[in-house]
């Protein structure tokens, strides 16, 4: 019987489709699921020191990046890494990056905020997914 | 209504999650009986929260339209 778990391999790195992420991450904990998350090339980048405060948004929508960057101040919007430190805070939530990645990119475990738990590879992640009931790619 | 409230949260003006994690917090650290309202101006929470209570074996108990946002009430029964 599949696990309670949500998977999400985030490759996107784009901060319009990083907060879905952390959204799904508060989600799926409140609602009593697990979740895992594998951080890879752009998702993986995103969540080195500092990065998070100067990302872009998606390049289709560009035009709309002022008005939606306004927005989030003004509103007190919380960041995907507010919603990451929510979830793990009320549930369990892993955080693991990609190696292929890291080497690819020249990223090391210092270099990646402390919410990053750990290296992994495709393997762990399939293998973990397929025992979980949702899995995702953003 | 004669319903003692133990807690209000006033989570107006935070987003989805945000008033749903208010909730499971304060159900955390109360005390069974306890009747937790919660002040949304996120759509998303008076089908969030009770689905949530249904989930976690909390009771629902209500949603009070206000002028402008929800009050959602839930009891904790265990």
């Amino acid at each position: 019987m599949a696990e309670e778990r949500l998977s999400m391999i985030v490759f996107s790195g784009t901060v319009d489709k990083l907060m879905p992420m952390g959204i799904l991450a508060a989600g799926a904990v409140a609602m009593g699921m697990d979740v895992e998350i594998f951080l890879t090339f752009w998702g993986l980048a995103a969540l080195k020191k500092g990065a998070a405060a100067n990302l872009p948004i998606s390049a289709d929508f560009a035009a709309m990046g002022p008005m939606l960057q306004e927005i989030m101040q003004v509103q007190k919007v919380p960041s995907f890494l507010d919603n990451l430190r929510d979830a793990k805070e009320l549930g369990n939530v892993k955080i693991y990056a990609c190696g292929m990645s890291m080497d690819l990119l020249g990223i090391k475990m210092a270099d990646l905020d402390e919410l990053v738990d750990d290296v992994a590879g495709v393997a762990h992640f399939i293998e973990r997914a397929k025992e979980g009931k949702m899995t995702l790619f953003i | 209504m004669d319903l003692t409230i133990t807690k209000t949260i006033d989570a107006r003006g935070s987003f989805c999650p945000g008033p749903l994690m208010e909730v499971i917090r304060s159900m955390k650290a109360g005390a069974v009986g306890d009747v937790i309202a919660v002040y949304s101006t996120d759509s998303g929470s008076k089908t969030d929260i009770p689905l949530w209570a249904k989930k976690a074996g909390q009771e629902f108990i209500g949603v009070i339209a206000h002028e402008g946002y929800d009050e959602i009430r839930v009891r904790k029964i265990k």
